[in-house]
């Protein structure tokens, strides 16, 4: 088939095409092309193609910044240990729901673990702070009504590190049992069965059998996380930080944010952006490259 | 009669059965109470926002309100609801959500069913394209730079056109159009419909539980988007409702860190005032989401699965 009559068979597909190839190349690759500001110095009155090329200089003054580290730790920080305690609690959610043989029982509490998922960061910020509140919060008043000291939950930096963890966990945890229970549906049923008629156990047929099944999932999601330890989202350390605990709060997202819309300094900010973007990509291929040696499955 | 051994081992066996059954009791009670500790950790804090968003000044500061409102009133709905302000907000992000939702979709369907075709000349360019933007992204500063050089800040396309294509919706719902068998396609086709038609006629009804997914997807991402509106709105007529919120928030924050060092501070915003407001804002979700919930869980399934 020539390629004129080709065309004109399906010239609505490529019509089809022609906005949202378009938006990619505006609002995606725009963005790509503005990026050499990071070797400029970038100003609104030159725009982009116009301002003075200054090569390394804006990577020079983000090295030596002592914030840019602090930001970088904390970053990495955070990731680390919402890894740690954020990964397991899906995992754990969805084996106990998929033990569970109360069928209404399952349905209502798969439908109430999956809100905290909807609610936006700003409510869970507002959420968080009447809750955890050192004058007013509900917590601190059931402790003080019981005897104890008020925690300062938000204005302590440890402290703090654990209401971040643990509105990580309130949030994504049901959400994320979907990706198991998905793959723990996949699992043959005989296996179970056969299991049931040797005389396992339910807890020995939960190790030997339900996990093993869904290993590869539990694996791949490991990586991806291992993947995205630079990229962090913005709005909820952003949220849920606060001026006093800012050692730890403040993080790359949040630094860019910062320097860059709220003090203008648009190269810096470029820079720091454009770090993060590169070190995730980097992370992000090894973490691929690992997980096809030792899952033969490749995650990209 | 039966002998001796034949009601031992009878017995033995029953002893067996029951022991098995009484660890699976124990088992299934442990998960349900687990679970229902989960369940209760998700609705709790909610509820605690709800009572106190009912209950009167005196009992809020005295910190007793927990789980039931105290001096039950309305009163803190009443001043949101007066709030000319906030139902302008309201309507303006109602408005806003719906407007996105529908262009997005508009768009990631186009994409998806031409993309879904398999031996399109081009396809594997095309994609290529486009997954490159979810591994690499200019970030956040070229973005502004951009959007503000189209001249789209303190507009509302500043928060619709950036975000129109999800590449990561796009691909689940190409996988699930790649499981429409093509026989319903070459029948139409042979019929004399468009491609245009057949996508209208044929994928778009077939496709109603990954449709609704998507949809509510883009919907709520835009319902509780909040950086997008800090960074391109500042004029306050076009205030969305989670800036709104956060400026209301943070207002209150500050004053609480003040409070503890010592600085009594004047313009408190009373707290049930700020209950009242997160549940208006969380309430319009909370509605729509039951609706949405079956389809969701077999459309991210099939995307999860597949893709």
């Amino acid at each position: 088939m020539g390629y004129a009559r080709y065309f004109r068979r399906n010239w609505q597909m490529y019509a089809l095409l022609v906005l949202p190839i378009t938006f990619f190349i505006v609002f995606k690759y725009g963005p790509m092309y503005g990026v050499q500001i990071a070797f400029k110095d970038f100003n609104f009155f030159r725009g982009i193609g116009g301002s003075e090329w200054i090569g390394l200089d804006g990577f020079r003054e983000v090295f030596a910044n002592h914030d840019f580290y602090l930001t970088l730790r904390n970053t990495l920080m955070l990731n680390f240990l919402d890894l740690i305690v954020s990964f397991p609690a899906p995992l754990i959610l969805a084996i106990m729901l998929f033990e569970l043989k109360v069928v209404w029982f399952k349905k209502l509490s798969q439908t109430i673990l999956y809100i905290p998922h909807f609610i936006s960061w700003v409510i869970i910020g507002g959420i968080v702070y009447q809750l955890f509140g050192t004058q007013s919060g509900m917590v601190n008043n059931l402790l003080m009504s019981l005897g104890f000291d008020s925690v300062p939950f938000l204005s302590d930096k440890n402290y703090w590190l654990i209401t971040y963890l643990l509105t990580g966990v309130w949030q994504s945890a049901g959400w994320g049992t979907i990706l198991y229970l998905a793959a723990l549906t996949g699992i043959n049923k005989e296996l179970f069965e056969a299991a049931e008629v040797d005389g396992a156990g339910r807890l020995k047929r939960i190790l030997h059998i339900t996990i093993p099944g869904i290993k590869p999932t539990i694996v791949t999601l490991l990586i991806i996380n291992l993947g995205n330890m630079i990229s962090i989202g913005f709005e909820r350390p952003f949220v849920i930080g606060n001026l006093a605990v800012r050692e730890y709060s403040d993080v790359l997202s949040t630094f860019v944010y910062r320097i860059g819309l709220e003090s203008g300094q648009y190269t810096l900010a470029t820079v720091v952006g454009l770090f993060q973007a590169v070190v995730g990509l980097i992370f992000l291929l090894a973490a691929n490259y690992i997980s096809k040696k030792l899952t033969d499955e490749s995650i990209l | 009669m039966m002998s001796e051994r034949a009601v031992n081992i009878i017995s033995k066996r029953s002893t067996n059965i029951m022991n098995k059954r009484s660890t699976n009791n124990v088992f299934d009670a442990v998960i349900i109470v687990c679970l229902t500790l989960s369940v209760l950790a998700c609705l709790i804090p909610f509820i605690h926002i709800l009572a106190v968003s009912f209950s009167g000044t005196v009992p809020i500061s005295s910190g007793k309100v927990t789980l039931f409102p105290l001096d039950f009133n309305v009163e803190a709905y009443k001043k949101v609801f007066s709030d000319a302000a906030m139902i302008r907000s309201l309507g303006f992000t109602i408005f806003l959500t719906v407007l996105f939702t529908v262009f997005c979709m508009m768009m990631t369907i186009a994409a998806g069913y031409a993309l879904s075709k398999k031996d399109l000349k081009g396809r594997k360019f095309f994609m290529f394209i486009i997954v490159v933007t979810m591994f690499f992204s200019g970030g956040i500063i070229p973005e502004y730079i951009l959007t503000r050089e189209l001249h789209l800040l303190n507009t509302i396309w500043a928060l619709i056109l950036p975000g129109l294509i999800s590449p990561f919706y796009m691909i689940i719902l190409i996988s699930f159009l790649a499981g429409i068998p093509d026989a319903l396609k070459e029948s139409a086709e042979i019929d004399g419909s468009s491609q245009f038609g057949t996508l209208l006629r044929i994928i778009v009804p077939l496709s109603m539980p990954v449709l609704a997914t998507l949809s509510l997807f883009y919907a709520v991402g835009r319902w509780n988007g909040f950086q997008d509106t800090l960074m391109y709105i500042t004029k306050p007529e076009l205030y969305p409702l989670q800036l709104k919120l956060y400026q209301m928030i943070q207002n209150s924050q500050v004053s609480d860190l003040m409070r503890m060092e010592g600085n009594a501070i004047s313009t408190v915003v009373p707290e049930s005032l700020k209950a009242a407001t997160v549940i208006f804002a969380t309430v319009p979700i909370l509605l729509v989401y039951p609706w949405l919930q079956k389809y969701f869980v077999s459309g991210v399934m099939t995307g999860a699965v597949k893709g």
